[in-house]
């Protein structure tokens, strides 16, 4: 019998790249990337297993910051080079960082394919609902209205809900966290990556120069009871800072109601991520304040095989089938002749 | 019953082109006698051509789809200038293609299918195979439809699907008309139909109807012999240059000892290179049919960075999507291959129809100074060995590689001497994994090349990405020395890939009045006009490149020994554009953009032109 060799135990400092940091002081990414630092030691993958893909963008500088390989790529394609990369390499841990113009705007279609595709990697989405990097334009996570630079009467484009749009994608794994609550990221960001398949990760984050405070009416602390909800798989959707407020689904509409008075925690919804079908979950991250507290946390983890087994599957299964392939047998298939 | 017609004539080279509707089957009749007599032993080339609607509206003239096949007693480089025999299915077949045909040209013509709703589709006024307007043809109507109709009256099939097996009563004709075996045909029904011995008996059938038919009517005359070519011995099969580079692609999997994973969006002329990649699953080979060409080219720059052979295909306006991308894998410096099947363009252009008007863009077409390498195959069976030459490259030199082939070279075919696997190149692929000097950007000192340094590596974790690397570290840099220093090495890598291919070789004299240089499927047509053109005693010679960056060392050398150089290209010039600027070499261009190969005789009249001198020829 022999015993594999334990791995070295790692710290949160052997995750920190020689690179100095340059977000802007104050930057809710500074919160992100010290999270997933903090994560990584406890995920026990050797470290030169671990890979950082991203695109362009604030949120796209993170893999220079972290000690592993690292790839910062072009606008919009990360999902692309970590599908190739997955897909050729299952034995790594691959993932994807990117932003609400990097991974909704130009690289929207990506997104819902490596989502749809069952790609097994984590994907954490950095939404500060504005273009940080070239200085602060509207993004299509901005709210319609946004006086920006480029939009200086307000821009016309109706927003896009990053979990939603996941969900439509058949994501099998769609969960939001908040910056600023670092006990929430670690723990969702863990969850992520314990998913096999496609994990996506929405994160509120602030843009302290260009879009400050834009998600303050609903995440300052003093609110947040009120004005989101946290979903937990198995458990009533109850929030409030008195635990006194629920919601119920009336048909396929959410209804915020209030408990006491005949409502009881036996008329609310109770959350299950592991629905195959992923409507329920669609209707939670469609609530939007200030109608609905806003959801956060696992909106939905459901299991079936990735693209990235399945791939490697089909190779084995012809491998078994067929054999081997033989080359030499392979240049001589069909009709051949001999000159002499 | 006495008059059989068994008289034989024996003839060197003979082009025959099948043409229908887009559903009459012309392409598998054509491939089949390209296979028949290439088992005889013939020398063959071909050219199929075909509209890129599916199936356009019957009888109409976008709805015809060809298939030219030459075969010969001696070696062809082309499919021929011009067809000696043409099969056409119905009126439309007939005005699309008249125009090829020279007089004297043989015309058989399905004249069931000469009717008068049929010669309205095809703008005919009157019938042509009776107002005499094809005086100087030699027409053979037949009534093909009937025919086959008849042979398989008692078939068990229903009309449609006898209908549809007319092409076989055409083709059994031809093989009678040339003299060649059923045996390779029947045995193909048999497999093909295995499943279905109602089909397969009815195509036997009516092949073999087509085959009695033309030796027990008077219709023709005689018929013809071409014999065996002399080809080099060797064990021989037909390909075409897309099955040839999905072939080499593999091959450059195992002699790199790397896994392939080709990533690739549907696009005509090049989808067939990702249909032949994912039979060869049992070869370890991965495929993804991508949601478009920016993500199939993400998915190679992936894989290849992960240590696999990252590999991407295309055409023109596919590989214009990825061009940002290739733009990465020169700052990543990592070994992807992108090969482009060349079509008509700009824009979606001719899909189904051949150009070779992408060299530039593939020089050129990205933001900054980003070299690549380029190599491009010359002739179908020659795209194995570039594939694999694309790999050799880019593996050694840790470059992304442009193979550009094109839509006649990928789809046309020709024997291939099957090679054997000990005698191909191999080429080692060395992963750095010592994490003591470990820098991701240090470089060869002799390519220039930097390390490929696979993640799961220990130690050697770092960050590559698009931003200016600075030499040597890898981080990110924004200083101006760097940069001029990095632009450099990247050049530079590039240029000296040329210490590292063979010399260009000359054709004929190593100096004299004309070189015809050329590159890609003009290979064909060029060396057959310089062979004419030097029968005829012309002091020229030609010269063929492989490799377009960078070029062979030995080329201004090559150039300047000549007085004059003619460079055929199916494009407004874009070698000649290279050449004029790298040698200072007026070369003079033979310029078609027609959406069809380079004719021999136009070539031929071109040098014909240019040359002064008569040389005595031995």
């Amino acid at each position: 019998m022999t015993t594999a060799e334990p791995l070295p135990v790692l710290t949160r400092k052997d995750f920190v790249s020689d690179q100095e940091v340059r977000w802007c002081p104050g930057c809710g990414d500074y919160a992100i990337l010290a999270q997933t630092q903090k994560l990584m030691p406890e995920l026990n993958i050797p470290r030169e297993k671990i890979v950082f893909i991203s695109g362009i963008g604030c949120s796209s500088r993170l893999p220079y910051y972290m000690n592993t390989y690292g790839f910062h790529s072009i606008h919009g394609r990360a999902p692309t080079i970590a599908t190739g990369l997955k897909s050729s390499r299952p034995d790594l841990s691959v993932w994807v960082i990117t932003g609400d113009g990097d991974g909704l705007s130009i690289g929207g279609n990506h997104l819902i394919h490596v989502l749809r595709r069952n790609v097994d990697l984590v994907i954490v989405l950095f939404n500060n609902r504005i273009y940080g990097l070239t200085k602060g334009q509207y993004s299509p996570t901005s709210e319609q209205g946004k006086i920006t630079k480029t939009s200086p009467l307000g821009s016309l484009d109706y927003p896009v809900n990053a979990c939603s749009l996941a969900l439509g994608a058949n994501a099998t794994f769609v969960a939001r966290s908040i910056a600023t609550d670092t006990q929430h990221l670690v723990s969702t960001l863990e969850r992520a990556h314990q998913h096999k398949g496609a994990s996506f990760v929405e994160v509120f984050q602030n843009c302290n120069v260009y879009n400050d405070g834009a998600f303050d009416e609903f995440t300052d602390k003093a609110v947040r009871p009120d004005r989101t909800i946290a979903v937990e798989h198995g458990q009533p959707l109850i929030f409030g800072k008195e635990r006194n407020r629920g919601l119920r689904l009336n048909g396929v509409t959410p209804e915020v109601v209030d408990l006491g008075n005949g409502i009881t925690e036996s008329d609310l919804l109770v959350h299950d991520e592991t629905l195959e079908d992923p409507t329920i979950a669609s209707i939670l991250a469609r609530m939007e304040y200030p109608e609905f507290p806003v959801p956060l946390g696992v909106l939905r983890a459901f299991q079936k095989p990735t693209y990235d087994e399945l791939m490697e599957d089909q190779v084995q299964e012809a491998i078994a089938k067929q054999g081997e392939g033989d080359l030499e047998a392979l240049f001589a298939e069909g009709d051949t002749w001999v000159v002499d | 019953m006495t008059a059989r017609s068994d008289d034989v004539r024996e003839l060197e080279r003979v082009t025959i082109r099948f043409a229908g509707d887009s559903g009459d089957g012309s392409q598998l009749a054509g491939q089949q006698f390209t296979n028949t007599a290439a088992i005889f032993g013939n020398d063959v080339s071909t050219m199929p051509d075909y509209p890129a609607e599916i199936r356009a509206p019957a009888g109409s003239l976008p709805g015809v789809s060809s298939f030219q096949v030459s075969f010969s007693s001696h070696e062809i480089y082309t499919p021929g200038d011009s067809p000696d025999t043409l099969v056409a299915m119905n009126p439309a077949a007939l005005k699309t293609n008249l125009p090829d045909l020279p007089k004297g040209a043989t015309i058989v013509a399905n004249s069931d299918e000469f009717t008068e709703a049929n010669l309205h589709k095809a703008d005919y006024e009157s019938n042509p195979l009776e107002d005499n307007s094809l005086a100087g043809y030699r027409v053979i109507p037949v009534p093909i439809t009937s025919m086959n109709a008849r042979a398989l009256k008692n078939s068990g099939l229903s009309n449609t699907q006898i209908d549809r097996s007319k092409n076989m009563f055409a083709l059994g004709l031809m093989f009678w008309l040339y003299e060649r075996s059923l045996e390779p045909t029947l045995r193909w029904i048999e497999t093909k139909f295995t499943k279905n011995p109602t089909v397969a008996e009815a195509n036997a059938t009516t092949l073999k109807a087509g085959f009695y038919f033309g030796e027990t009517a008077e219709l023709f005359p005689v018929h013809y012999r071409v014999p065996k070519a002399n080809l080099a011995p060797g064990h021989y099969r037909n390909i075409t240059g897309n099955e040839a580079t999905a072939l080499g692609f593999l091959a450059a999997s195992k002699l790199s000892g790397r896994p392939l994973f080709y990533a690739s969006y549907p696009i005509t002329p090049a989808t067939d290179i990702l249909s032949e990649l994912a039979r060869f699953k049992r070869f370890g080979v991965k495929t993804l049919q991508a949601e478009d060409e920016l993500a199939a080219i993400g998915a190679a720059i992936g894989a290849a960075f992960g240590g696999s052979l990252g590999l991407t295909g295309t055409s023109g306006p596919g590989l214009a999507l990825k061009s940002e991308a290739i733009g990465l894998a020169v700052m990543t410096e990592l070994p992807v291959v992108i090969i482009s099947v060349q079509r008509s363009g700009p824009s979606t252009g001719m899909p189904t129809k051949n150009e070779q008007a992408d060299l530039l863009q593939a020089m050129f077409g990205r933001n900054g100074e980003s070299p690549v390498a380029i190599v491009a195959p010359a002739t179908p069976s020659e795209c194995f060995d570039m594939a694999i030459e694309a790999f050799r490259i880019a593996l050694r030199h840790m470059v992304p590689t442009i193979l550009l082939s094109d839509g006649y070279l990928g789809a046309g075919s020709e024997p291939w001497r099957i090679p054997s696997f000990d005698d191909l190149p191999k080429f080692e692929v060395k992963f750095a994994t010592d994490p003591e000097s470990f820098q991701p950007y240090a470089r060869d000192e002799e390519t220039l090349a930097r390390p490929w340094a696979i993640p799961g590596t220990p130690g050697l974790e770092h960050r590559i990405g698009g931003l200016e690397k600075s030499d040597g570290a890898g981080t990110v840099s924004y200083t101006a020395e760097n940069h001029e220093i990095m632009v450099h090495h990247r050049a530079e890598k590039v240029a000296r890939i040329a210490n590292d291919i063979p010399d260009l070789e000359v054709v004929g004299n190593p100096e004299g009045e004309l070189l015809v240089l050329g590159w890609g499927s003009t290979y064909g047509a060029i060396t057959s006009a310089v062979q004419r053109a030097r029968a005829d005693g012309l002091s020229v010679s030609a010269a063929h490149l492989r490799h377009m960056n960078p070029f062979p060392k030995n080329l201004g050398d090559v150039l300047s020994r000549f007085e004059r150089v003619l460079i055929p290209e199916m494009n407004l010039g874009q070698l000649r554009m290279l050449i004029r600027a790298r040698y200072l070499v007026d070369a003079v261009g033979l310029n078609r953009v027609t959406g069809r190969p380079l004719k021999i005789a136009e070539i031929v009249e071109k040098i014909s032109g240019l040359v002064r001198r008569k040389v005595s020829v031995a």
